[in-house]
């Protein structure tokens, strides 16, 4: 299996701030529909994708939404201020780009500040170049939201771009659905909305499908950048298999069958602990009755920066272990 | 069996949130004697379902212990085998240091939690607390071993068998919430000798420590009438202000607040009085934080109550009960479940 | 097993009776004079070869631990603590009180009802207590006086390769040690004496001494360990399986260098592993002995411990076994007159 540059560079390219997801879920369906028995789009915007088979009714979830910045105000000289929609940090936010939907260009900076380190999103603004509110006002409304902008760029090994999260999930996604051809089980592949806010739309597509088994695809953290918070996962080591985070301590059954299929097909994983975060597992697990749930994560450097950085070999290796799981007999 | 000497098994037991099933089959032989079906859900709760005398149509009551405790996670292996760790569930790093520990690897391996030795640090450090991330597991042997035996993500628990205290006084790690367990089977063996009519599941909840998703997925599953969370609640010491605790050995704290359904709980007090059992009131206006709020909001909203058993020190490895107000509690219980009717409950459920 | 009973016993500084009692039923067969001198010491003498000098092997026979100072008015138990006890350690733990081991709990306030700042802080001992599980003062006092002596609770376990977890390894492996030379050498005249008190200012090994007066005098200890990796090697006061810790320097006592050498000039011959014992922290009975009278020439050989004066201390069979062949190879030279 070979790495798609192309696809995830188109991936992360396209607009999709939480709430605001159509451009990217077009864009997929674009990619997906001739692979796919039925696609249906629900009342969040969750795009869901049913390749039929006759096996387990299991969910895959990977969230097309992003981070970004929605705009409050607008002041007099057309200086606009914002509030984050999701996790947007006040350090890799200063002296970034943005574009809105629209493709308005805009820069983030601060307030004069004494003290660095108490940056706060209250202090800053974009900056859009215009010089007035009125000015400012025929390109962007209050309650628009700008997500960052900067360029793709890669070597034979990483990617560097924003937006890895969670767009590498979708790329996985798509790629396992381009490859299996004749499903054993019975696949929903859900491309979520709003997982930046509170894993909104995995909540109502879950209990829309009423899977017996969820999978979530997304980024995850890293230990081996130099003096990093510790952590056993380090990039370019293989697929992660989530054990825990604040969302979810993943089925230890699901667990041990990515472990298993990992083992067998000689596929590079690492067990991953992460001790803050979550994805849409959390929200499908606790979904009606229950359902059993895990999770595949790709080691992601940088996660919420403009600079996200994953590696190619890890990419393969996660959308490998997703196929051989979707491709098993699994008993519960 | 004796409700003691199921308590001192599952309290011995291991069963970290999310990998309870390591108790469940503990569970299951205790209550299936007395129970009409028993089951084990996609999450891994315990059903044992009791029905009640009319058979048909009968309203549910749904009563939920949760069966997992509070534990540790490996998180990586350093050069020399020491395990590094982080917490499920709300932990004080404090209580950490100087444990004995099992390490639930390829098989239990017993570990003692280390960190600097005190006469190694500077002075000033003796007043600071050791953080989590400074402490380590040793179980005696080189990485290539432990490697062979541990992998990243298995669960550790404190190595503490539970300690009988004078009188009625237990000791344990994982009291909270085995006690309320105990409670749940010393109800079901009440209930065989009294009439009631609601069909009646003892639940034995998963993950209560970190999601409360046993609660919310069983209660959907099972839909009830009702929902009472029996779980623990903070015991009076010194250092505790009275108003936010309730005393031992002197009957299940009855919670008051929002997640509490202010009619059936009021029934609970007077079933209380009539049977002469003591109770305390416990208040509580936000989310309880135990699985009443999870069951409470559940579906289209289910009523429901907590009681909560009497305990110090929670959430340490040396939890103190008194096996008193397990018995009150239970007694409370099946009193409360035989008062209510097919025909009373709407008029209980009534605003 | 004699070091599971050893460590199991209570025996905390001042209140050694359990321990000096099992001491006591293990050598006394073995000696030529034993006896109990005024302070608690055990002073044992075993008649072998004359040699021209006399030889003194010590170990102490306390260990750390808690004393009850005061019940409160519901039955909980106030304490301080008696030794070297690290007040973090304590925190969630069961303990044994007084002379029928009465058990308790030492309990901490619920984390759900503290600030997160809290528990950065450590809790000092005025904030800590025992529960026994009485309902109130008068039952606690039925059962526990103020000034009982309070132990850890905890077992002896053999774990991982080769190691052993009890408390009060200091220094009941040193008991252990000099136990096992009285009952195994039989041809070397030396005195074996237990002392009290080390742990509360090395009380009992200054009037030993006196009494003996020794010239020279072999100091047996279980030492403090602690072998992280990517620690400064110089910061690591001793590593578990390197084998006997033989001392350099410590708060009380500058080690004699001729001895030193000598010793391990043995170990080498004998192809036994040492190391140094390289923090200078700490201190021992030896602060005591090499200053009394007319002073003597001491080491102390040691095991290596870790996580010492904790409920759970851990040691390894293989640096048990090393420094007791050591402490027989230099009892042999002894014989030839030649340390």
């Amino acid at each position: 299996m070979n790495f798609n540059s192309n696809l995830l560079k188109e991936l992360v390219s396209v607009y999709g701030p939480a709430s605001n997801e159509h451009l990217v879920r077009s864009y997929i369906t674009e990619k997906i529909k001739d692979h796919v028995d039925d696609i249906e789009i629900d009342a969040l915007g969750n795009l869901v994708a049913h390749k039929k088979g006759n096996g387990r009714k299991v969910m895959i979830s990977a969230h097309m939404d992003q981070i970004g910045l929605m705009v409050i105000d607008i002041d007099e000289k057309g200086f606009i201020r914002f509030t984050n929609v999701g996790g947007i940090s006040p350090l890799v936010s200063l002296s970034q780009q943005v574009v809105f939907e629209n493709g308005t260009i805009g820069v983030i900076y601060s307030e004069p500040i004494d003290d660095p380190s108490k940056l706060k999103l209250e202090n800053m603004y974009i900056d859009i170049g215009a010089f007035s509110k009125e000015e400012a006002e025929k390109s962007v409304s209050i309650g628009d939201i700008c997500i960052y902008k900067s360029e793709f760029s890669e070597n034979e090994n990483v990617i560097f771009t924003r937006y890895l999260d969670d767009r590498v999930g979708c790329y996985i996604a798509i790629e396992a659905i381009k490859s299996i051809s004749n499903p054993i089980n019975d696949l929903y592949f859900v491309f979520s909305v709003q997982e930046e806010v509170g894993l909104r739309g995995a909540k109502t597509a879950a209990y829309k499908i009423s899977p017996e088994v969820g999978i979530a695809l997304d980024v995850t953290s890293n230990g081996d950048t130099p003096k990093a918070k510790r952590f056993a996962v380090s990039l370019n080591e293989g697929a992660a298999i989530k054990v825990k985070d604040n969302s979810i301590i993943a089925h230890p059954k699901i667990k041990q069958l990515l472990v298993d299929l990992a083992k067998k097909n000689k596929i590079p994983y690492q067990m991953e602990v992460l001790e803050f975060g979550g994805t849409d597992s959390g929200a499908i697990h606790l979904t009606r009755e229950g359902v059993p749930s895990g999770v595949i994560s790709i080691p992601t450097r940088y996660v919420h920066s403009t600079v996200e950085m994953a590696s190619k070999n890890d990419i393969v290796n996660c959308t490998k272990l997703l196929i051989r799981f979707l491709e098993s007999n699994f008993d519960l | 069996m004796d409700t003691k000497t199921l308590l001192e098994l599952l309290c011995n037991g291991k069963g970290v949130s999310g990998y309870e099933y390591t108790i469940k089959d503990t569970i299951v032989s205790a209550f299936d004697k007395y129970s009409d079906e028993i089951s084990v859900d996609n999450l891994g709760n315990v059903l044992a379902l009791k029905k009640g005398s009319t058979k048909e149509d009968n309203i549910k009551i749904m009563l939920a212990g949760h069966m997992d405790e509070i534990g540790l996670m490996v998180k990586d292996i350093e050069d020399n085998g020491f395990i590094r760790f982080t917490n499920i569930g709300g932990i004080d790093p404090r209580t950490i240091l100087g444990q004995e520990v099992i390490v639930h690897g390829k098989k239990d391996l017993f570990g003692v939690v280390g960190s600097k030795p005190p006469h190694l640090q500077d002075p000033s450090e003796h007043d600071k607390a050791i953080k989590m991330e400074d402490m380590t597991i040793d179980i005696g042997y080189s990485k290539e071993e432990v490697e062979k035996l541990v992998n990243i993500g298995d669960t550790i628990t404190i190595r503490r068998e539970l300690l009988n205290l004078q009188g009625d006084r237990v000791a344990s790690k994982a009291l909270d919430d085995r006690a309320g367990i105990a409670v749940l089977f010393e109800c079901i063996k009440e209930l065989g000798k009294i009439r009631h009519e609601a069909d009646v599941y003892f639940v034995s909840t998963v993950q209560e420590e970190v999601s409360m998703a046993g609660a919310l997925t069983g209660a959907y599953k099972i839909n009830p009438d009702i929902g009472i969370a029996v779980d623990v609640g903070f015991g009076t010491t010194p250092e505790l202000s009275k108003s936010d605790t309730i005393e031992l050995g002197k009957g299940p704290g009855i919670t008051l607040g929002g997640n509490i359904h202010p009619r059936l709980r009021q029934k609970l007090t007077e079933v209380a009085r009539e049977y002469n059992i003591p109770f305390q009131m416990e208040i509580s206006p936000g989310p309880t934080g135990t699985d009443a709020r999870a069951m409470q909001i559940t579906r289209e909203g289910i009523p429901s109550l907590c009681l909560s058993i009497p305990l110090r020190y929670m959430h340490t490895s040396v939890e103190v009960i008194d096996m008193v107000d397990i018995k009150h509690t239970a007694k409370l219980l099946a009193f409360f479940i035989a008062s209510i009717s097919n025909d009373s409950l709407e008029g209980l459920l009534c605003y | 097993m004699l070091l599971k009973r050893l460590t199991e016993a209570s025996g905390v500084s001042g209140n050694e009776k359990e321990v000096r009692d099992i001491i006591i039923s293990e050598i006394k067969n073995h000696v030529d004079s034993l006896k109990i001198d005024r302070l608690g010491n055990i002073i044992t003498y075993k008649k072998g070869r004359d040699t021209s000098k006399t030889l003194m092997v010590t170990a102490h026979m306390d260990e750390v631990g808690l004393m009850v100072t005061d019940i409160d008015s519901i039955g909980l138990l106030k304490f301080t603590t008696v030794g070297g006890v690290d007040k973090r350690i304590l925190v969630s733990k069961p303990v044994a009180v007084g002379r029928d081991k009465i058990k308790g709990v030492i309990g901490a306030k619920p984390i759900h009802l503290q600030k997160r700042e809290e528990w950065t802080r450590a809790l000092n001992i005025n904030e800590l207590y025992i529960d026994i599980g009485a309902k109130s003062k008068e039952e606690a006092e039925r059962l526990v006086n103020i000034g009982d002596y309070v132990s850890f609770y905890s077992d002896y376990v053999e774990f991982g390769d080769g190691l052993v977890k009890a408390k009060a390894l200091d220094n009941r492996v040193g008991c252990n040690l000099l136990i096992n030379l009285i009952k195994e050498v039989n041809d070397i005249s030396f005195y074996g004496v237990f002392t009290v008190m080390e742990e509360i200012g090395l009380v009992g090994s200054g009037p030993a001494a006196y009494e003996v007066n020794p010239d020279i005098s072999i100091v047996l200890e279980g030492t403090l360990c602690y072998d992280m990796p990517k620690l400064d090697s110089h910061l690591i006061p001793t590593y578990i399986n390197k084998g006997p810790a033989i001392s350099l320097i410590d708060r009380t006592t500058v080690f004699n260098a001729t001895l030193r050498n000598k010793i391990i000039d043995i170990a080498e011959r004998n192809n036994i592993p040492y190391q140094y014992r390289k923090t200078s922290m700490g201190g021992n009975d030896s602060g005591k002995i090499h200053i009394t009278k007319g002073g003597s020439i001491t080491t102390t050989i040691s095991v290596p411990c870790r996580y010492i004066h904790s409920p759970a201390s851990v040691m390894s069979q293989s640096d048990y076994n090393n420094t007791y062949a050591l402490l027989k190879a230099i009892l042999a030279e002894f014989e030839r007159e030649e340390l």
